[in-house]
Order: C-alpha cells, then sequence, then structure tokens
C-alpha cells in the first residue's frame, strides 16, 4: 500500500458554524438526494442557510440569490478546507450525500466535539476526516476564529492539529484514517475473506434455515 | 452476562479483521430509490454481482407522489428528477434480479413498513438499509442499523457489514401511561432526557413493564426514534406478541417456523447482562410530548411554556434563539397560541394501522378547524391502506375533512409533491422537525397521532381529553 504524501497534511483556513446538531438536512437538504451521481453537489452544500432562495437540483451557484452573510459565502472562507462545528455535527438521516457535498466543496476535515454515527463512518469512505476534540479545545478555537482567520494545519499521521505554537492532539481509530491516507476501498478488502464468507454462510443456511427463504 | 445486541453480534460474526472491525453477517438488505443508485453504480464499475439475491428487497418510497391512484406507473411522475430515480430503482432491480414491490404493487410501502408486515423482518435477524429509520426493525428483536451509501455497495457486494461493536444501553421504561400517551410519547420523552446525542455509541435495549404493555406497532415506533436519539441500533427482546405478530404476517412453511420459534425464545439479554449504561424512565407521569424547535431534543409537554434565552443556561442560548426564530415563535408563551396550517399522519414512524385507528377515534364525527388548510392521512403501505379502509377509517378522515392518500414517505420530507410552503407550521407525526425537513422554510412541530388529530380539529395543540 502506498500512501499519498499529499493525503498525509490538511492546511488551511477553517470555516466554523457555531452551532449544535448540525444535521445532514442542513448540510445537504432532501432535495438534492434524488441526484444519482455521486459527485456535483459543491453548489448545494447548506443550501438552507447558504442562499436566500430554495433551489433545486441542477440549479447552479450563479442563479442563485447568494446569502452574503453565511461564512461559506465570505472570502477567504468560501475556499475553507476544515470546518469548524459544536456537538452531534451529521446528526439525523444516513444520507452520504451531505458527506459528498462537504467533500465537493473543498472540505477536507471536519472538527467538532462530537458527530452522529453514521455520518462519522460515512466520512472516512470520501476522504473527510472527523475530528473529534474535547469541548474546551473547541471553545478555544471558536474563540480563536473570533481574533482572526483561523488557519489550522492538520498532520494525519501524528494525529496532530497545529495552530500557531500550539498542538491539539486528536484521537481517530488508525483503521479509520488509513482508509483516508491510502484511500482503501472496502469491498476489495473484505472480498479477500471471501470463503470465511461462505463457510458462515454455509452453516447459516442449515441451522437457521428461515433466513433463506 | 450477555446482552441481546452481544448475542446477535456474536451469531453474525464471521471474522475479525487486521483492522480490528469485524465482518458482521447481514440477513436481509431493504432497499429504496435514493441511497441505492450509487450503489448499484459501484457494483457495476467493479464488476460485481449481489451476493445473495434473497437477502434483498426493494421499494420505491421516498419519491413517490401519494395522489396517484391505481395503475400509476414511475414514468408518470411528474418532477423529473423523482422520475429518473423511481426509474432507476427498476432499472436496478430488473438488471440485477432484486425483488421490488414496484410503484404499481399493492404491497408497496415505506420499506420500514413493509419488511416486517410481509414477512421478511424476522426476530435474530441482522438487518441494514441506506436509511438511518432502520432502527425500525429493532422492536422485532433484530439487530438493525440505517448505513451509507458506501456500505449499501458492500453489503451488495459481499453480505457482509464492516463495523467495530457498540456499547450497550437499557432504557426502562416502567409503569402504565395516562390517557392519550402513546410510545410516540414516549420515546420523545426519552430524547428530550437525554439530548439527541445520548445514544451516539450505543445499541439501546428498550425493555421494562411499559414495553411488554405495548403492541408490536407501538415498539417500531419507539425504535425507530432511537437514531433520533443519536443511537443507530435499537431493540427489543422477542416475546409472545412478537411471535405472535410474525405468524400472522409469515410466509414460512409451519416445520421451519416451529424450529424458528424456538430460536427466537431464546432472543433475551441474561438476567444478569452487563449494560454500559442503565436509564429507568417512570412513564406513569408523562404527557403527551410536543417539539417547539427544530431538534427533536426540542421537545416538551403540550401544554408546558416555550423556552426562551432567559430560562436557557449559556450553553444552549444560541441554539433556543436560532430555534425560535426559524420557528417563528415571537410572543407566543404556549404551544397552544400557535395556530398551526397543516396536519401531517403518516411516515415511517406512525403510519400504521394502530396509529391510524387512534388518529380515527379523535377525529370520529368532528371536523377540521378552518384555519387548517390541509390535513392528510398517509398509510405507510399499500396493507395498511387496505385495513384502514375495510375497517371504514378512512371514511372517518375523509367525512372529518381530511384527504386520504397513497402510501409512501410523504411529508415527512420535501422529495415529493407533499411538502410545507415556507412559514407554514405543521403538526406531524414524523420524527424530524429539522430546518426545511418539510419543505422549504415550513415548521414542523413532532407529535403522536392523537395530539395531530386532535391539532387537527381543535386549529391548535391542546388537551385531547
Amino acid at each position: 500500500m502506498k500512501s499519498n504524501s499529499e493525503g498525509l497534511i490538511i492546511d488551511g483556513i477553517a470555516a466554523f458554524i457555531d452551532r449544535d446538531n448540525i444535521d445532514t438536512d442542513q448540510i445537504i437538504p432532501t432535495e438534492y438526494l434524488k441526484s444519482i451521481k455521486k459527485f456535483g453537489f459543491e453548489d448545494y452544500l447548506f443550501d438552507g442557510w447558504r442562499y436566500k432562495d430554495d433551489g433545486k437540483l441542477g440549479i447552479t451557484k450563479e442563479e442563485r440569490d447568494i446569502d452574503e452573510s453565511f461564512i461559506l459565502n465570505k472570502k477567504p472562507f468560501n475556499e475553507s478546507k476544515i470546518l469548524l462545528a459544536r456537538d452531534n455535527f451529521g446528526c439525523g438521516s444516513s444520507r452520504e450525500h451531505a458527506v459528498w457535498a462537504l467533500r465537493d466543496f473543498g472540505i477536507k476535515a471536519v472538527i467538532a466535539s462530537s458527530f452522529g454515527d453514521i455520518f462519522y463512518n460515512n466520512s472516512f469512505k470520501n476522504g473527510v476526516l472527523p475530528i473529534k476534540l474535547p469541548k474546551s479545545e473547541i471553545e478555544f478555537l471558536f474563540n480563536q476564529t473570533q481574533k482572526k482567520v483561523l488557519e489550522l494545519t492538520i498532520n494525519l499521521q501524528n494525529k496532530v492539529i497545529s495552530y500557531g505554537d500550539k498542538n491539539i492532539p486528536f484521537h481517530v481509530e488508525k483503521h479509520l484514517i488509513d482508509r483516508i491516507i491510502y484511500g482503501l476501498d472496502d469491498v476489495d478488502i473484505t472480498l479477500q475473506e471471501k470463503d470465511k464468507i461462505f463457510d458462515f454462510e454455509k452453516i447459516r443456511i442449515k441451522e437457521r434455515p428461515w433466513i433463506f427463504k | 452476562m450477555k446482552t441481546l445486541y452481544d448475542k446477535l453480534w456474536e451469531e453474525h460474526h464471521v471474522t475479525r479483521l487486521d483492522s480490528g472491525e469485524s465482518l458482521l453477517y447481514i440477513d436481509r438488505h431493504y432497499l429504496h430509490e435514493v441511497t441505492s443508485p450509487q450503489a448499484f453504480e459501484g457494483l457495476t464499475k467493479k464488476n460485481l454481482k449481489p451476493w445473495r439475491l434473497d437477502a434483498n428487497i426493494a421499494t420505491p418510497d421516498h419519491n413517490v407522489p401519494t395522489t396517484r391512484g391505481s395503475d400509476f406507473r414511475s414514468e408518470q411522475i411528474e418532477d423529473e428528477i423523482s422520475k429518473i430515480q423511481v426509474v432507476e430503482l427498476d432499472k436496478n432491480c430488473n438488471k440485477f434480479g432484486i425483488k421490488q414491490f414496484d410503484i404499481q404493487s399493492t404491497n408497496q410501502g415505506i420499506v420500514h413498513v413493509i419488511g416486517p408486515e410481509l414477512g421478511y423482518t424476522l426476530p435474530g435477524m441482522t438487518i441494514v438499509c441506506g436509511d438511518s429509520h432502520t432502527s425500525t426493525h429493532g422492536a422485532l428483536g433484530c439487530l438493525a442499523m440505517g448505513i451509507g451509501t458506501s456500505e449499501v455497495e458492500h453489503v451488495l457486494a459481499t453480505q457482509c457489514l464492516k463495523v467495530s461493536k457498540l456499547k450497550n444501553m437499557n432504557v426502562r421504561f416502567e409503569g402504565e401511561v395516562g390517557e392519550h400517551v402513546s410510545s410516540k410519547d414516549i420515546v420523545l420523552y426519552l430524547i428530550r432526557q437525554i439530548g439527541t446525542a445520548g445514544g451516539t455509541g450505543y445499541a439501546i435495549e428498550f425493555s421494562g413493564s411499559y414495553i411488554s404493555s405495548i403492541s408490536v406497532e407501538g415498539r417500531m415506533t419507539i425504535c425507530n426514534m432511537a437514531i433520533e436519539a443519536g443511537a443507530k441500533v435499537g431493540l427489543i427482546a422477542p416475546d409472545e406478541k412478537t411471535i405472535d405478530y410474525v405468524k400472522s404476517n409469515s410466509f414460512l412453511d409451519q416445520d421451519i417456523f416451529n424450529k424458528a420459534e424456538e430460536y427466537w425464545k431464546t432472543l433475551k439479554s441474561d438476567d444478569d447482562a452487563k449494560f454500559d449504561k442503565e436509564i429507568i424512565i417512570d412513564v406513569s407521569k408523562i404527557k403527551p410530548q410536543v417539539t417547539w424547535g427544530t431538534s427533536p431534543e426540542m421537545v416538551m409537554n403540550y401544554d408546558e411554556p416555550i423556552p426562551t434565552v432567559f430560562d436557557t443556561n449559556d450553553d444552549n442560548k444560541k441554539n433556543v434563539e436560532l430555534a425560535r426564530d426559524y420557528m417563528g415563535i415571537e410572543n407566543e408563551s404556549k404551544l397552544s397560541d400557535l395556530i398551526f396550517d397543516k396536519v401531517f399522519i403518516g411516515s415511517c414512524t406512525n403510519s400504521r394501522i394502530e396509529d391510524l385507528r387512534q388518529a380515527a377515534e379523535i377525529v370520529k364525527g368532528k371536523t377540521v378547524a378552518s384555519n387548517i388548510s390541509e390535513a392528510i392521512v398517509v398509510p405507510g403501505s399499500g396493507l395498511v391502506k387496505e385495513q384502514a379502509e375495510n375497517e371504514g377509517l378512512d371514511k372517518i378522515f375523509t367525512d372529518a375533512g381530511f384527504v386520504w392518500r397513497d402510501p409512501g414517505c410523504s411529508m415527512c420530507l420535501g422529495m415529493n409533491p407533499d411538502q410545507l410552503k415556507p412559514y407554514e407550521r405543521c403538526a406531524s407525526t414524523s420524527n424530524r422537525n429539522f430546518e426545511g425537513r418539510q419543505g422549504y422554510l415550513g415548521r414542523t412541530h413532532l407529535m403522536s397521532p392523537i395530539m395531530a388529530a386532535y391539532t387537527a380539529i381543535n386549529g391548535t395543540v391542546g388537551d385531547p381529553s
């Protein structure tokens, strides 16, 4: 396995949304779930907050009434690679489109005090790193955003966020972060265990036949 | 020593991977049109086929119009983009050979309603679907959870889910509920207590005398909203009621059923099972619950004062302010001061026959209030619709001024024509009051079918007795 050296460091401006419970309906509203594609969701990220009008799938940013006061519409945050939020980010619906929208916009890491379970899991499959930090560190970072534009460097291998002289370590399961560093495909990995699955299934068909009717 | 979740985990454990994660064998996989197209595309790109066809059951639910009548084909959906998605499901099911209850089938419905009622959800199964409300199936003693689209592809290709084990939580509901209090109120009350992140990282087992006393349908409402408490898995040990329910819907031969039944009876947490967290709730004091804000945890007794920034702690002030603003709550101090525009009875939380019976009981002989521009009842499936019509419930609703619809997710989420207009206030039996969930700038108040029916008649929230 080869790692992509570019994938080891995420370095850039952090946009911030000072809210708890940012659910996946806010990250991308249901209208855009009608797409049968896996890409092209960047214009619909935080649609309800980013625009002053109601959008439809296929209508681009240029045709919309943009809410200039929303952080992702303001320079330099329109080019943020990192998003800072509070508690329970990505709660609600299982839609992977929420991660696709963040990814397509260019967000590579989300920092919050906690995440919805399904969103957290979906993120690693699409190269978006969710970072859980204690509430005190989140508070510190929000305080910094009031002083100046927050520029962070996230080292995926050492699992440290650097901000000026300050280093904030974070924890993430190795097998999860490896998916981002090495761009691993779960289906390929699991199919290496094909024989074990077949053997398991054979026994199950015998012991629990009602499952297979 | 072991919890029900531990037992189901071990029963389905194929192998532990080098990464430390486990492969869990998946017995049943439900599919719908929204989260499956990219997964099927992934299979095609990898030149793979579904591992085990008979594990998969599909139906369109999120995008389907609920005014379609019979003989309606996917191609007749007016919204071009919705049409593509539903037609794509037809194509994928045909291409891969997956059993689908399509838009014309009398068995079509919300995936979490049809699974149990058609006998595809059985106790002890692992069940997944690209939909967070898959936790519903846990009510029959299943290990059921919502997954993302990458995982949908993974389950199609390998019949396994790659996961780490969750922690165990036991929520015991004890006591008897008061009049007009239903399982929806109980689960909303729990969310109020532990918050929408309270169950994150846990599988929640619901138990206690209250759970034993309610129907399997009531249990489904509770497990359905486990995800709104943050838990992707909610489950309840099967008992006689579960087995009777399964028997009445079963397509299995008697001898196989008997063998299965023996196994199902073993599915419960041991008396000395160790839970990482235990919560006991006395249900006898719970009043009907109604949400006031934009998160399911912003919920209260229907007659309590609406929170203001002045009576909220510092941590929560901003959330309360934003929610009040979005919900258009200005000087109103109680929910009964708010004037409602629409009523929605339906969704995977509350569209089963028992829900419709409870709502009909309130509505019988009454008329929808003049400020309610639209009150709709959307049965969860073709079978629920038929049953309700046989019982004359449709007539009770339509006589009162409700509109009786065809099955689908409907106004639970803005993917089909049933949507709120900006600033409309809705009494809804669905599960999420998020901003824009029922339509752009729409205002959702979650409540039980009883309370929604009462709000339709009264025009505002109030005491149904």
